[in-house]
């Protein structure tokens, strides 16, 4: 390790320390921490959206490639500043009715062949009589027995109270293996950053 | 006009890109692709825009002394300089890494590895099993958290690794697929209220 990444790793390892600090209490490190990496996650994202963004999407069409058409959208986005005016600001509602109107337009067939088509064809496959068979019939039942629970025109009673039942088993099921995964990969992350504090101190010290 | 005009737009962007999806022409591949490069833009004012008001914010804070005003001048300080040298140089500029790689990566990945021990201690209020189906969802995270690691192999003969392997392999699949399909159809429904004007919340009041 150079002496640069030596300083600049002592950077992130006492950052690193500053942030585990808040396991103790609240402090003034940890404070320091949160507030720059604000500051920097700010600027950070915003310089990389004025490079890919602004830059490429509309400096260069205007100036360069004479695209004189980039100007519109570029007077969208501006008229959002008009949110600061309380005369003008419901300029920025014809940015955001763009803005959303594009969204929504896109996000509809995405979201209904994504989520919906996709998972249903997943979900009707020929049963085989196997073990693969017998489970994807499993994931069948539990999907139908979900589906079920989420349904709250007909009161959960009955034969149909037990299949929401089944559901809600599933679902908890479900969301206790996600709580799982989230966790063993939050603990990974903090091994990852113990080792990096363990492997700059041996730098460090020469070892 | 100050409410018509953003609901006609709403309706015929979301009508005309809706209907790009199911017409394979390339004047619609070409509307998909404009309307595109018109999202990063407005996107990028619109950042602009969240910046202002972060800097209004912690301005504010240092003018007037409020609680913590210090900490605000962190904020400010670090904001503008990582913009001086991103607008100096390039988003692959070398210094533009370094504050990436030995700031902004460092304390992301510290906080969350931060929450585990939150996620921990929530998790132990929240699972504690006093009914069937919180028994259900303690086990579950259970058997994958043991499986996951070698300790859990080890004390169980291998069978924690294969629990969890099932656990996630299908009653998971089931309960993620039933939560994205009611994800789906709750998009698509808030999608076409945007685009028929019947939910207008994003347009504020006057």
């Amino acid at each position: 390790m150079g002496t640069s990444e030596l300083l600049w790793n002592g950077l992130a390892a006492i950052l690193t320390l500053a942030i585990f600090s808040f396991l103790y209490r609240d402090n003034p490190f940890y404070k320091f921490a949160e507030r720059l990496v604000a500051g920097v996650s700010a600027g950070y994202w915003t310089m990389l959206l004025y490079h890919t963004s602004f830059t490429d999407k509309v400096i260069v069409p205007i100036f360069q490639q004479n695209e004189w058409w980039y100007i519109i959208p570029s007077i969208l986005g501006l008229m959002m500043w008009t949110r600061f005016s309380r005369k003008w600001s419901w300029l920025s509602r014809i940015s955001l009715a763009f803005y959303i109107g594009i969204s929504a337009g896109v996000a509809l067939p995405i979201s209904m062949y994504a989520s919906i088509y996709k998972q249903l064809e997943a979900s009707m496959v020929p049963i085989a009589f196997d073990m693969a068979g017998i489970n994807s019939v499993l994931v069948t039942i539990g999907l139908i027995c979900s589906l079920a629970y989420f349904f709250f025109s007909k009161e959960h009673s009955g034969l149909f109270g037990k299949v929401s039942r089944v559901g809600i088993y599933t679902l908890m099921i479900g969301f206790g293996a996600g709580f799982g995964l989230t966790v063993m990969g939050r603990i990974s992350l903090f091994i990852d950053r113990v080792l990096f504090l363990k492997d700059y101190i041996l730098a460090l010290f020469g070892a | 006009m100050k409410r018509q005009l953003p609901i006609a737009i709403t309706f015929i962007l979301g009508f005309v890109l809706t209907l790009q999806y199911f017409i394979p022409h390339r004047s619609f591949e070409i509307v998909y692709e404009v309307t595109n490069i018109w999202l990063q833009i407005i996107g990028f004012f619109a950042m602009i825009l969240g910046i202002l008001s972060l800097v209004m914010l912690h301005w504010d804070k240092i003018q007037y002394k409020k609680t913590n005003w210090g900490y605000s001048i962190v904020t400010l300080v670090s904001l503008v300089g990582i913009t001086l040298v991103g607008v100096i140089g390039t988003e692959e500029s070398p210094a533009f890494n370094w504050l990436y790689n030995y700031i902004l990566a460092p304390i992301s990945a510290t906080m969350f590895a931060l929450l585990a021990f939150f996620i921990a201690s929530a998790a132990y209020r929240a699972f504690r099993a006093r009914t069937i189906i919180a028994t259900i969802l303690l086990l579950a995270a259970i058997i994958v958290m043991m499986g996951r690691v070698p300790i859990g192999s080890i004390i169980s003969f291998g069978i924690f690794p294969k629990l969890s392997d099932i656990l996630l392999n299908y009653p998971n699949v089931a309960a993620k697929r039933a939560i994205l399909m009611g994800v789906g159809l709750g998009a698509a429904a808030t999608g076409l209220k945007v685009m028929l004007g019947i939910e207008r919340s994003y347009m504020g009041s006057d």
